[in-house]
Parts: structure tokens; sequence; C-alpha cells
């Protein structure tokens, strides 16, 4: 247990900065987002929200977000599994893959895919002769997708199977238990909270990833634009009430996000990296 | 409870030549020992003696580099650790966190194939058997986290003995709890391995754990084992200096052994038979002594300082210029021990071993 320390006068004048730090940089965004999206009633947001390529963007954001999100929880569960659990080598190697997306910008892990796949990319000519769509295409911006929410499963799992050991393992396996039971009745349900909170970030990110997605997609009104990107689209053509609307969704989609992190975070603290009590 | 039906094999466990190295750091080397159907043997050493990775092996959570292990008469090394049917106490319990204790206690026979699996009723019923057995009735609905170490330790040992094993190997399984607790689960322990029928490896760095509750002792330093026997045995044959030091508090003086006799610094006395030549280290335990000799021979102690702890007291003294702890009940001390006094003592029993042949490690 950390001890706390008490600094009189300091900490209340630091309570006070961080707050309107919170503010100026968040609640008040976020207010723009919502008083933008009503300012010219609710029958005119209502009204945007009759636009089929609105409609087009929230079915093609859903759809790379359950590809997606579940290949990077199946990923990650067996990256931080392998990481945790065994000694190998190249270990080290593979945590700084992990860790990649985080330190680059989101725009050059979209670029890689154009320059691997792209009509001028490395692969391009096969592709085409093959009639494989992969940039301009969903396959194209779910590989983007992927590649920028890599990490969030992993690393939420790693330093948490790390911390509880094999010796569960290893007593389930002296007890009679083959493999896959081990990892399902004991690795897995150790592990459960820690994984649906990696899920629901990395889920956070991938709807609301707009560089990489926008290098990749063309941004085909319609077809190739997900939900930030249509925003975008939107705001260019001064649609103002319109974008401000489509971005009240992913905003509710943030805070829908934060509710359930921060239940997560409360009800199970013990039992997730982050928030870990010690 | 898993009675033994079968006959009496003579041998249960035979270990044979095992070593063991984890990258260029050997851990066992060349270890070879049997232990006989229900026999409760203890490894005794201090920490990197390689005790546990010996244990790890029997499971089958290790794999030897060479030699050979046999379990009523069969190839153990063969048998996958889930088929061994070795129970296993953890150092640290590793129950599992997320399931109540009489989860915990049922896993090892829910996991068993279909065919071989008890019903629903028989499960419950062996939980509540077992839970009677380790004195913890009524705490079948509780999660590992709110027992206490005691509980936690009782239900691993709980559910290593539901799967009915063949050997049940323990780590350290006092380690973490306090030195109240231990001595009460001590004997407790020995009871419920003598009620199971099982043949029971125990590994522990306490030398008065081992000594207590053992049939035998093997004792483990740097990957090898060193000695085996009966507590008395090792108490009374200690093969090393490092033995000897280590099953109990030891005082260790510089001496010289020649035409049959021991000469310690003034002191001069028959030496036995067999008593190494040359110069030696002279040991005996700091209570097996008796002070002022009537014929007035002995060693020669400055008393630095007493401390009396009950019917005991220590003495600190300087002999022959080293500093050692005597132990003596107050009854055999001498009529006002006090600071600066000289006194003159001699051992009852002493153990020779050539100097400098082995150093000796005290043990924790």
């Amino acid at each position: 247990m950390p001890f706390k320390i008490y600094l009189p006068g300091l900490a209340p004048l630091m309570l006070a900065l961080a707050a309107a730090v919170m503010g100026l940089l968040i609640i008040m965004p976020l207010g723009v987002v919502f008083t933008e999206a009503f300012a010219k009633g609710a029958s005119t947001y209502l009204a945007s929200f009759y636009d089929p390529d609105l409609w087009a963007a929230i079915r093609l954001t859903l759809l790379v977000a359950a590809i997606s999100v579940p290949l990077n929880a199946v990923f990650g569960l067996a990256a931080a599994w392998c990481i945790a659990k065994f000694e190998f080598r190249g270990k080290s190697l593979l945590l700084a893959i992990i860790d990649l997306p985080f330190s680059m910008s989101p725009v050059v892990s979209g670029l890689v895919w154009v320059l691997l796949f792209g009509a001028q990319g490395w692969f391009g000519a096969w592709l085409i002769d093959h009639d494989i769509k992969i940039i301009f295409d969903v396959s194209g911006i779910v590989l983007a997708t992927i590649t920028v929410t890599l990490p969030f499963v992993a690393r939420e799992l790693i330093p948490l199977m790390q911390d509880q050991g094999v010796d569960e393992e290893a007593a389930a396996v002296t007890l009679g238990a083959g493999g896959f039971t081990v990892f399902r009745q004991i690795t897995l349900p150790n592990v459960r909270w820690a994984l649906l909170y990696g899920v629901l970030l990395c889920n956070a990110r991938a709807m609301g990833e707009f560089g990489a997605v926008s290098v990749v997609s063309g941004k085909i009104r319609g077809l190739t634009n997900t939900l930030p990107l249509h925003i975008e689209a939107l705001y260019n053509d001064y649609d103002f009430v319109g974008a401000f609307a489509a971005a009240s969704l992913l905003a509710s989609l943030g805070l829908v996000t934060l509710v359930l992190k921060t239940g997560l975070e409360w009800r199970y603290s013990g039992e997730l990296s982050h928030a870990r009590k010690r | 409870m898993p009675a033994n039906d079968e006959g009496d094999a003579a041998l249960a466990l035979e270990v044979k030549g095992v070593s063991k190295s984890f990258g260029r750091y050997p851990a066992l080397k060349d270890v070879s020992f049997a232990a006989a159907d229900r026999e409760f043997l203890a490894l005794l050493g201090p920490s990197g003696s390689g005790k546990t990775t010996l244990l790890r092996v029997l499971a089958g959570l290790e794999e030897p580099d060479a030699g050979e292990v046999r379990f009523g008469g069969e190839d153990y090394l063969a048998i996958p650790a889930r088929r061994r049917r070795a129970g296993m106490v953890f150092q640290h319990y590793a129950l599992f966190r997320h399931m109540t204790v009489a989860q915990n206690i049922a896993f090892g026979l829910k996991v068993r194939p279909r065919a071989e699996r008890p019903s629903t009723t028989e499960i419950r019923k062996r939980v509540g058997d077992l839970l009677d057995l380790v004195q913890l009735t009524g705490l079948d609905k509780r999660y590992p986290a709110q027992l206490s170490g005691g509980q936690r330790q009782r239900v691993a040992l709980a559910r290593a003995l539901a799967i009915e094993p063949r050997m049940l190997l323990l780590d350290e399984p006092f380690g973490a709890l306090d030195a109240q607790v231990r001595r009460d689960l001590r004997h407790w322990l020995r009871e419920v391995h003598d009620r199971a029928g099982v043949t029971t490896v125990f590994v522990t760095h306490d030398q008065e754990e081992a000594l207590d509750l053992a049939d035998r002792v093997a004792i483990l330093r740097d990957g090898k084992l060193i000695q085996l026997g009966k507590p008395q045995e090792l108490y009374d044959h200690p093969a090393s200096a490092f033995v000897y030091d280590f099953l109990g508090p030891s005082c260790r003086l510089p001496g010289v052994v020649e035409e049959g006799r021991l000469r310690v610094g003034d002191w001069v006395t028959p030496a036995a038979a067999d008593a190494p030549k040359g110069d030696v280290d002279v040991y005996f335990r700091p209570d097996e002594i008796e002070f002022a000799p009537a014929d007035g021979a002995g060693l020669a102690a400055q008393v630095r300082g007493a401390a009396a702890r009950g019917p005991q007291i220590r003495i600190d003294c300087l002999v022959e210029g080293r500093s050692l702890e005597l132990q003596v009940r107050d009854v055999i001390a001498p009529a006002g021990v006090a600071l600066g006094l000289s006194v003159r003592f001699r051992p009852t029993r002493v153990k020779l071993y050539p100097r400098g042949a082995e150093a000796a490690v005290t043990s924790p």
C-alpha cells in the first residue's frame, strides 16, 4: 500500500490545476460536440440520421470492429500466454513488435499496407491479376485497424499473467488436467475481466481509428467510409450539424466505454493490470 | 480414503542418477535414492540445493537431463505429469483463485475422463469427507482469498488427496506460515500421511521440521544428495561438517589429532580410533557440554555475556580466541556466571572433521 503524502496548500492547488486542464481539454470539447449537434434543434439533429451514407458508414464501422476486435483478442491472448508463461528466444523482440503500433504514427501503419498491396505496391500487380482487392476495400480497412489496435489486449494481459505465474496451471496438470482443460478452466477464467477490459479499449480504438484507415480506405462515400471518415467528409462539406450529429455517436461510444471501463476497474480491480491494488 | 490395498512393495520410489541443469546452472547432480511404500521422506537442504527441482522432477513438471525415476516398478519418466497421480502441494498453495474451496478440491475428480469420473453425488461426498479430514468443514463455499494461510495450505492438501495419489509431494508446505501454526500443522500432517497410506516426499529447509516429521531425511547440497538416513542416525553420525552444522546449532574449534589424542588449546583428550589425523575441525553442540569438570581438564572460556531464556542460559564466550555461544540449563551452570569470569568446560561429545575439507554453511 502506498503511503499518502499530505502537502498542505499544494495539494488543493494541484487538484484545481488538474481539474482546469481536464475541463478545458476534455469536458469542454465533449460539450461542444453535443451543443453543435443540437444547434439547430432536435429535429434537425434527427433528420441528419436519414442520410443513407451515414448508415453505410455505421455498418462498415461495426463490421470492421466485429472482425478486427475478436482477431486481436485471440492474438492478444495467445501472445500474452506465450510471453507470460513460457521462456523462449526472441521474447523481447515479440514484446517490442506488440508495442510498435503504440510508438508509431497510425498513418504509417496504414501506409505500409498501401506499399504492400496498393496498385503500385510490392504485391499490387499480382493482386490485380488475381482480382483480389485489399486497398480501398473492407479487407484493407480491417488490416489497418488490426495493426493499430494490436497492443490493447496483449498489453493488458501480459503483466497480469506474469504476476499470476504458472503454479496454478502446474497444479491443474498434477491433478490430471490436459492442456486444453487447463487453458479453459484455469488460465482463461483467471484473466477474464482483464480480457474484457482489453477488448473494450481495443473496440473503442477500432471504431474510432482515423489515421491508418484514411490511408487505405480511399474514402468512397457509402462504400469505404467508416464513421470517423464520414464525419470528416461531412465537416468538409460545411454540414456542421450532420458532422457533429455523427460525432455525437462516437462520443457516446466513448462515454459508454468509459462507464464500462470504470465499472470494471471498480468491481474487479484485483484482476486487472491497470488498476491493481498492491 | 485411498486405502492402499496392494501388498506392501518394499520399494515404492526409486531415483537413480538424476541430473538436471537449467542453462549452465546445474540444479541436480547424479541424485539417487529410494523410498519405501508409505514412507515419509524429507528432502532437506538450504535454498538453491536442488530440493524443489527434485520434487518437480518427481511430479513430472521438470524433465531430468539424465537418470531414471521408477514408481512401483514402472518407468515414471515415461508417464506424463497428468497421469502420474502425484498429488502435489505447492509452496504458495497454487489454489485456483476463481474457484471455491469445494470446487478446488473437486477439480482433480471433475477433469477425469467421463468413464473414470465419479458421479456428482460421489464427488460431493468425497469433498465433504476431505473437508472433514483437513478440518475445514463448513468452509466449502469460501474462495481462497477469504482463507488464512493455514486454511489455504489445508485446502491444497485436500485437493492433492482428492485424486487418491500414489505419492504425495509437498514443497515447503509450511514455508509461508508463522512458527506456531507450523508446529500445530506438523503433527496433523504426519497423521494425515499415516491415514492416507501414501508415500510422501516432503521438501523443507527447516531441519527441526524434517527431523521431527520424517521417517528418513535426505540432505541435499548444491544439487547433490550428501546423506540419507533416519533422523537419529543423521543427528548422531553426520557424514560431514556441513551436515553437522546444518542439523542444529554447532560450535567449531580448531584442533590437532596426534598419536591417538585430540588436542584443543591446552585440553587433551583421547581421540576415537576412526578420527581423522592431523589438523581437524572440532565440532560440538552448544548444549552438550559440562562445566567446571572435577579434574579441572577442559577448555578455558572467557565469559562475555549471559542471557537466560526460560530454563536455558546462553553464554556468549571467547574460547581459544573464537567467539562461541554455549547453552546450558541453569542447574548445571556454574554459580554466578558473570561478565569477564573465566570458566572451564568440556564438550561431552565431539565430532572431528579434517580441517577445511568443507566450508560449513550455517543453517538459517
